[in-house]
Order: C-alpha cells, then sequence, then structure tokens
C-alpha cells in the first residue's frame, strides 16, 4: 500500500469528518432540521453499513467470493439476534471465521 | 458495566449497538450515577478501538498510520469504513468520501447536543471532537443540562482515551502475529459494521434501504474501481425515500 496515498486518506478524512462535528455544533439550529434532510441522513448510514458489510465479507481483490469470512459473518448475525454484547458479536465472527479457515474452508 | 445485553432503547438519531446503557433517568439524577453511566458505556465501547487496530494493521496501514486515525478522525465507523477501502485498492479521495459520508451523522447529534449542552463557543472547537454516537446517546438520555454535560465530557474522555490506547494494543498486536487472516481477523471489520447497522433496522424502509444497498454494493463490486460502488450503494438511502414519496402520493 502506497504510504502518500493513505496520508492522504487520512488527512482527507480527518478534515472532512472534523468539520462534520464542528458545522453540527455552530450552524443555526433549524438548517438541518427539514425532515426530508432528517429521514435522509438517518438513512444513509444504513445503507452505506449495508454494502460495506457486504462488501468485506464476499469480495477479495476486486471480485466477489465466497470464503470462511461469510461463516463469520452468520455467526454473527446469530450473535447479535440473541442479544450479544458488540464485543462478543466481534469475537464470534473472528473465531468461526479462523476456525472454518483452519479446517480448510 | 453497562447493561450490553439489553435491546436498544427507542434511539432518536441513528444508534449503535454500543450505546445500549444510556437509558432515561429521574429528574434528579445524582452526579455519580451519570459518572457511572458514562464510564459503563466509555469502557465497553473504547475497548472494541482493539478491533480497529488489528483490522487498520491486517488491511496494511502502519502503525503510526492506524493511531493517527483512532487519534485524528475518532468516530469508529468511518474509521473502519477508510482503512477497508484503502484495502481494497480504493483510491484516497473515494475511500475518504465513504469515510466522510458515514460521518454525516456526527453533524446531526452536534446540531441536537449545541442546544442541550449550550458550550461555551471557545469551547465548541475542543467539544466537537467528541461528537460521536455514544457521547450523543448519553448525554440525549440526561434529565439536566448539568448531567448531560457531566454525561458528554465523562463518556468523551473514556472513550477517546480507550480508543486510542486499544487501537494501539491491537496495532501491535497484529503487527506481531503478522498473518492476521489466518487468525479470521479480516471478519472483524465486517462484524463491526454488522453490529453497528443492526439495531438501526427498525422500520421496512430501513430494511428496504439495506437491502437494496448490498444488491447495489455487490453488483457494481466487480465493473467499478474500489471505493465507488460503496458510494452507489448510498444512493439506496434516497432512491427508496423517493420511491416511498411515490407511492403514498398515489395513495
Amino acid at each position: 500500500m502506497n504510504t502518500t496515498t493513505v496520508w492522504i486518506a487520512i488527512g482527507l478524512t480527518t478534515v472532512g469528518c472534523y468539520l462534520l462535528k464542528l458545522g453540527g455544533l455552530l450552524v443555526p439550529a433549524d438548517t438541518l432540521e427539514r425532515p426530508l434532510v432528517r429521514r435522509l441522513a438517518a438513512l444513509l448510514p444504513i445503507a452505506l453499513l449495508a454494502a460495506l458489510t457486504a462488501q468485506q465479507t464476499f469480495s477479495a481483490d476486486g471480485a466477489l467470493v465466497v470464503d470462511a469470512r461469510g461463516a463469520g459473518l452468520a455467526a454473527a448475525a446469530l450473535a447479535l439476534v440473541l442479544r450479544a454484547p458488540f464485543l462478543v458479536v466481534v469475537a464470534v465472527a473472528v473465531v468461526v471465521t479462523a476456525g472454518v479457515r483452519a479446517l480448510g474452508g | 458495566m453497562a447493561e450490553q445485553s439489553t435491546p436498544p432503547a427507542a434511539p432518536a438519531a441513528g444508534h449503535t449497538a454500543r450505546a445500549e446503557a444510556a437509558k432515561p433517568a429521574d429528574a434528579a439524577k445524582p452526579d455519580r450515577a451519570v459518572v457511572r453511566d458514562s464510564l459503563g458505556v466509555g469502557v465497553a465501547v473504547g475497548l472494541s478501538g482493539f478491533a480497529f487496530g488489528v483490522t487498520s494493521v491486517g488491511a496494511g496501514l502502519g502503525l503510526l498510520q492506524t493511531c493517527a486515525l483512532s487519534l485524528l478522525v475518532f468516530t469508529g465507523a468511518s474509521q473502519f469504513a477508510l482503512v477497508g477501502a484503502l484495502a481494497a485498492g480504493g483510491n484516497p479521495f473515494t475511500a475518504a468520501a465513504g469515510a466522510f459520508f458515514l460521518g454525516t451523522r456526527n453533524a446531526f447529534y452536534g446540531l441536537r447536543l449545541s442546544q442541550l449542552l449550550a458550550l461555551p463557543r471557545a469551547l465548541r472547537p475542543l467539544g466537537a471532537h467528541w461528537v460521536i454516537d455514544e457521547t450523543t446517546a448519553v448525554a440525549l438520555a440526561q434529565p439536566t443540562r448539568r448531567a448531560a454535560r457531566i454525561g458528554f465530557t465523562v463518556t468523551g474522555l473514556t472513550l477517546y482515551v480507550l480508543w486510542n490506547l486499544t487501537t494501539l494494543v491491537g496495532a501491535l498486536g497484529a503487527e506481531a502475529v503478522g498473518d492476521t487472516d489466518a487468525w479470521g481477523l479480516d471478519a472483524a471489520g465486517p462484524a463491526v459494521f454488522l453490529a453497528l447497522l443492526a439495531p438501526m433496522l427498525r422500520s421496512a424502509t430501513d430494511r428496504a434501504v439495506a437491502g437494496l444497498a448490498v444488491v447495489l454494493g455487490l453488483g457494481f463490486l466487480p465493473v467499478l474501481p474500489a471505493g465507488v460502488p460503496v458510494l452507489v450503494a448510498a444512493l439506496a438511502a434516497p432512491a427508496v425515500l423517493w420511491l416511498r414519496g411515490r407511492r403514498e402520493d398515489r395513495r
């Protein structure tokens, strides 16, 4: 991974994310209070998180693949249904993925 | 520790699974109780910085880069998204765009917090760095401005210190382990996303957005440059809203 590329990305993200946080504290309250804007703001993270979950589970080097991570994420989903704490959910995904890989999956 | 296994309280502004300890309280809540709640959330979530440290180094970032992200960006989902996009070969601009869009919710948290906390102007640039899911959830759950300020500050401080310490430990651990994939650690990132996503899926609209985003994100993955498909998938949000609006118009 190109070091300069990574630092540029870190710089952009740092500035962008900070301005978002600060902007909310500084702008007049009614600017963002329109119902449509609020709805969109609530749905945007859902779309991004869903896409990211799927992509990081089922892709490798720009291609779609099904491998041990699929099993790990299925186990994590089960843990979520059973209301497991956050860290347990992540740990379950890691352990199951490692286990399936060790078994040659 | 916070009651992590309880279902999330009705969230005000797109919550994470991690902020569940924040509960509505009685009007006269002692400062000690606020501090205790805040520490519970801070400790539980702060520890997950470990997963970020491991994921980031496993994705190919250096120790310094990984720690810089936790120190400077300090909003978990954006950090995970950025290292994931970079690992997939995305250019820095599309990678940062994904992280930025995930961070937009913090602007809406800030909006609510500015009325609630009424921070002096001089303190706002400092306080802004801590405007995230968990500090907002804790502050909004407090009955008074004083309690909200204490909750925001204690949660923010605890989280900031622990998130950065555990990031460092995770990054060092991943460097020591070497092949993080063999240990299944490449599953930590998506599992974090899933755990953040799950409590947000409450209405049929939420689920439709998530479903469409998955289809778009995976469908465009083989054909568009890395980092771009996730931005296309973000269009699921306005698309579903627009379709729903049309259907309501027709009724």
